[in-house]
């Protein structure tokens, strides 16, 4: 396993008395599958977009290729760009697919974006609806936009917010094999939400148990299910109601 | 005007008033027509380039105060326009506060400029309430994933308001309106002074007032035949910002 890409150091986020995340220690090896997992309310989210630096820790220290991101000091563009997210719901432009797909790129001044964003779009499957309006698409197809509009920023960490939870089977296994391809092939580090314990166990190389804020458990994938250390990891994988 | 002055016209006759004296390319009227869109025109860009900012302030920020200051906006958005130009003639007048301040950037009574800032502040608060809902309706994720793609702040605030354009775009439309066909504060503060500060609606009332109903109707349906072009040019943009 390479040297650590993220670590995180006694991180805290606070929304005004209210602590929704505490991790004392923990760290994400570059290249890494890392699956999340847990109830609603877990913090999950929250961690997310801490680790894509649109939130700052309320206390602690949170590294990234080494760099510090603390509550007084924010990660600088360049480095908050090597990150994107896929959300549950995709959140689409009211533009046509293509200018969606467009869009991190061309935030990021890229003049060669109109091959990226084709090449994007047969990723997914969707070169076909290039053209048209992204809020005509189904549930599927706009999700499926919304992963081309990650991966073709070719991002050091794409993390992904239960991105299949509102899909049917197709569409759910479509983007699976894409975000497994792109751990495998481009080493792109994956972190994913899910409160699908079987696609975590058949995607992820890591992975973590969090409780109301709380990292219970994280570890390798056929140890995590088959050998968990702590009783609330093993009443969460048998499936049993744990909050 | 060199159009002959009638009793009570038709509204037949004012359409044909008012095409003859398009078609005939009046002075009078083209220089009123200039200064009408002119005071109009930079009162709704300054209204935009502050109260399109503000209103996206206001409606994506939190802060100490937001309620007061929305209160006040609303307040705005209802205030009757004379009394707003009763307020800078008395703000600009020799004795006011203003109008003692020999400023360059202060305007005088009885300029366009004066006119300008009284229609500036009818429309400021329209244009900023309008823009402060429209953003209010886009959906609060947007900021987040918008910020996750790589956008800066300033960024993410230019992405909401492209998604909000439907309704920026009628806040304009409404700040347009509210001066365009405004008469109270430009009289008072204008002073509807021939060559100088006669504008559509002013020389509307002074037509009026003398008798010369199918010139004044000329003069209103040119106004309205205006206006609609804005409007529709506006409306243009519109679909042009959707489909691009």
């Amino acid at each position: 396993m390479s040297a650590p890409l993220y670590e995180l150091d006694g991180v805290k986020r606070r929304y005004g008395n209210r602590t929704v995340l505490s991790i004392d220690q923990w760290q994400i090896a570059q290249g890494d599958f890392v699956a999340l997992v847990g109830p609603n309310g877990a913090g999950k989210s929250t961690l997310l977009r801490l680790l894509n630096f649109i939130e700052p820790p309320s206390e602690g220290t949170l590294r990234y290729k080494g760099y510090a991101v603390g509550p007084r000091n924010a990660a600088p563009l360049a480095l908050r760009r090597e990150v994107t997210t896929v959300f549950q719901r995709p959140i689409l432009l009211d533009r046509s697919v293509r200018a969606n797909v467009a869009y991190g790129l061309r935030l990021r001044g890229q003049d060669r974006w109109p091959e990226k964003v084709q090449r994007a779009l047969e990723q997914v499957g969707l070169a076909n609806l290039a053209h048209r309006p992204a809020r005509h698409l189904s549930g599927g197809e706009a999700q499926r936009v919304a992963l081309a509009r990650a991966i073709v920023l070719e991002p050091e960490v794409l993390l992904l917010d239960e991105p299949t939870a509102n899909l049917d089977p197709y569409n759910a296994r479509l983007i699976e094999e894409i975000v497994s391809a792109l751990n495998r092939t481009r080493g792109t580090t994956i972190i994913l939400v899910t409160h699908n314990i079987f696609q975590a166990r058949r995607l992820a190389r890591t992975v973590g148990l969090l409780l109301e804020g709380y990292l219970i458990e994280v570890g390798e994938t056929e140890r995590f299910f088959e050998s968990p250390q702590d009783p609330r990891t093993a009443a969460f994988v048998r499936g049993e109601m744990i909050y | 005007m060199s159009i002959s002055k009638g009793e009570h016209g038709t509204v037949r006759e004012s359409l044909i008033q008012a095409l003859h004296l398009i078609l005939k390319a009046d002075p009078a009227l083209a220089e009123i027509v200039a200064l009408t869109f002119r005071v109009s025109g930079i009162a709704l860009l300054i209204s935009a380039a502050v109260g399109i900012p503000l209103g996206a302030a206001l409606g994506l920020r939190r802060f100490a105060g937001r309620r007061l200051l929305v209160s006040l906006l609303y307040t705005g958005m209802g205030f009757p326009p004379v009394v707003i130009g009763l307020i800078v003639y008395l703000l600009l007048s020799h004795n006011g506060p203003l109008g003692q301040w020999e400023a360059p950037f202060i305007p005088r009574l009885f300029t366009p400029s004066a006119m300008i800032l009284a229609q500036t502040i009818i429309s400021l608060p329209l244009v900023a309430g309008f823009t402060m809902a429209a953003v209010m309706g886009v959906d609060p994720l947007l900021r987040q994933q918008v910020l996750a793609l790589g956008a800066t702040q300033g960024q993410a605030v230019k992405a909401i308001l492209s998604e909000a354009r439907t309704g920026v775009i009628i806040a304009l439309i409404a700040g347009f309106g509210s001066i365009i066909s405004e008469v109270g504060a430009v009289m008072l503060v204008g002073g509807n002074i021939e060559h100088r500060t006669r504008v559509l609606t002013t020389a509307i009332v002074l037509e009026t007032s003398k008798g010369n109903f199918e010139l004044a109707m000329a003069l209103g349906i040119i106004l309205l035949g205006l206006s609609f072009l804005v409007n529709v040019a506006l409306v243009y943009l519109q679909g042009r910002a959707i489909r691009e």
